[in-house]
């Protein structure tokens, strides 16, 4: 078809500004369909087709993944797989930034350039601003940094304070991580938290939801990102929302987080792929997708953990809007 | 923790992901194998080796809950934040642990 290759106006506006592809693209579209049909996941009426839509895939919210490392083509690929939405979330860049400028910088990247190439394939861009605690051992630096935050809160898609959390689960790490928390309540901003790695992961979500408990923060402003079969239940218990993320090597597979929504239920809990520069994969969240269907679970079940429980839980931000032709979880 | 079961029959969840399990069982067998035909010392006294050939009991104890208690069997267990993180990566077991 084509229209996987349209691309956006030259005078797109960014950020919201070029939702849907030609306008041709939504005539072909309606004549696709019999007069019965109303697209999946969307409202009859109202919908501005975007590329997904016109793909007929499930429309989905992939709520952590980083852009900044992918390329276009996965934008590309992504929307064609039905992503609406993204959420990207500051982290590691794989090496130790030299100076707080280059976090304005990155900040920048975050707020104004990825906007614009998420749009041009009518993907809703939102982030997260923090430093992340791979950068956090050195409180003076982490301080430079943290100090940048406010000036872009308003830049717009801007959800949250995040990804914040521990990496090795030291001191300074736990006072930086304070510091955000903080930083997230002055500002009354949700809350996007990493945990540690494998062997560190168990000690350092205790750590991370006792400092945020201590701060007072309402659980239910809170999503505890890579929970795994031993942390998911403490997560949800305490009255989080728990992220999985789906990564080949580390963190779940596709079927495991199939089998902690199985075993855990479909409550405050989402799928994310965390696609960055290492190992993984844009696309594994309609992949996560296929193996709930693969089981004969409903397509219920994934638009709720990928639609309705992402719109529920990023919907307590001020900045984040439905995306066109979503209609609101019931 | 809730009782929700897999919506597959069991025949069905065999038929489904037999061979890719059997081909992962093999791929550990191999890397055991590996290890053994390897050049030099160490590799039996690496904590992650011992870490992982422990827990592979835990896959046959009949106990359930299994990738849990591997991933438990994998963590630091301690409660207080460490003095001070002098590297950024982890190796995937405790290397304190007592495997």
């Amino acid at each position: 078809m084509a229209f996987s290759t349209w691309e956006a106006p030259e005078n797109a506006e960014g950020f919201r500004g070029c939702r849907s592809p030609h306008p041709a693209a939504a005539d072909y579209f309606h004549s696709l369909l019999s007069p019965h049909e109303t697209p999946v996941g969307l409202s009859a009426g109202t919908f501005r087709p975007s590329h997904a839509e016109i793909c007929r895939a499930m429309a989905y919210i992939d709520p952590h993944i980083h852009m900044v490392s992918r390329t276009t083509d996965d934008y590309r690929r992504m929307a064609e797989a039905g992503c609406v939405a993204i959420t990207e979330p500051a982290f590691w860049a794989g090496f130790d930034r030299s100076s707080p400028a280059a976090f304005a910088d990155y900040f920048r990247q975050l707020t104004q350039v990825e906007p614009r190439r998420a749009a041009a394939y009518g993907i809703d861009h939102y982030c997260w601003l923090c430093i992340n605690p791979k950068e956090a051992e050195d409180p003076v630096f982490a301080r430079e940094v943290i100090s940048l935050v406010p000036e872009f809160l308003e830049a717009g898609n801007v959800l949250g304070i995040g990804e914040i959390g521990l990496n090795k689960n030291s001191k300074n790490e736990l006072v930086i991580l304070e510091e955000q928390i903080e930083l997230a309540k002055r500002y009354g901003q949700l809350i996007l938290v990493h945990t540690p790695h494998l062997e560190d992961k168990l000690k350092g979500t205790r750590l991370t939801m006792d400092a945020l408990a201590a701060a007072g923060i309402d659980p239910g402003r809170v999503l505890i990102d890579h929970v795994e079969e031993h942390t998911v239940a403490e997560v949800l218990d305490r009255g989080f929302w728990a992220g999985m993320t789906l990564y080949p090597d580390s963190k779940c597979t596709p079927q495991r987080a199939v089998d902690i929504i199985e075993c855990f239920g479909n409550e405050r809990i989402w799928i994310n792929s965390a696609g960055d520069w290492g190992p993984s994969d844009p696309l594994s969240v309609p992949k996560c997708h296929r193996e709930m269907h693969r089981r004969g679970h409903a397509r219920s079940l994934a638009e709720k953990i990928s639609l309705a429980n992402p719109i529920a839980f990023l919907s307590q931000s001020a900045a984040f809007r439905l995306p066109s032709g979503v209609r609101p979880p019931a | 923790m809730p009782s929700t079961t897999c919506p597959l029959d069991a025949r069905k969840a065999v038929d489904l992901y037999f061979m890719e399990h059997r081909a992962k069982l093999l791929d550990i067998a191999a890397f055991l194998d590996r290890l053994e035909r390897a050049q030099g010392e160490g590799a039996g006294d690496d904590v992650r080796i011992r870490a992982l050939k422990q827990a592979i009991p835990l896959l046959i104890d009949g106990q359930g809950q299994r990738v849990r208690r591997v991933l438990e069997l994998f963590s630091d267990h301690t409660a207080e934040p460490i003095p001070v993180a002098h590297g950024q990566g982890a190796i995937g077991v405790d290397p304190q642990g007592s495997y």
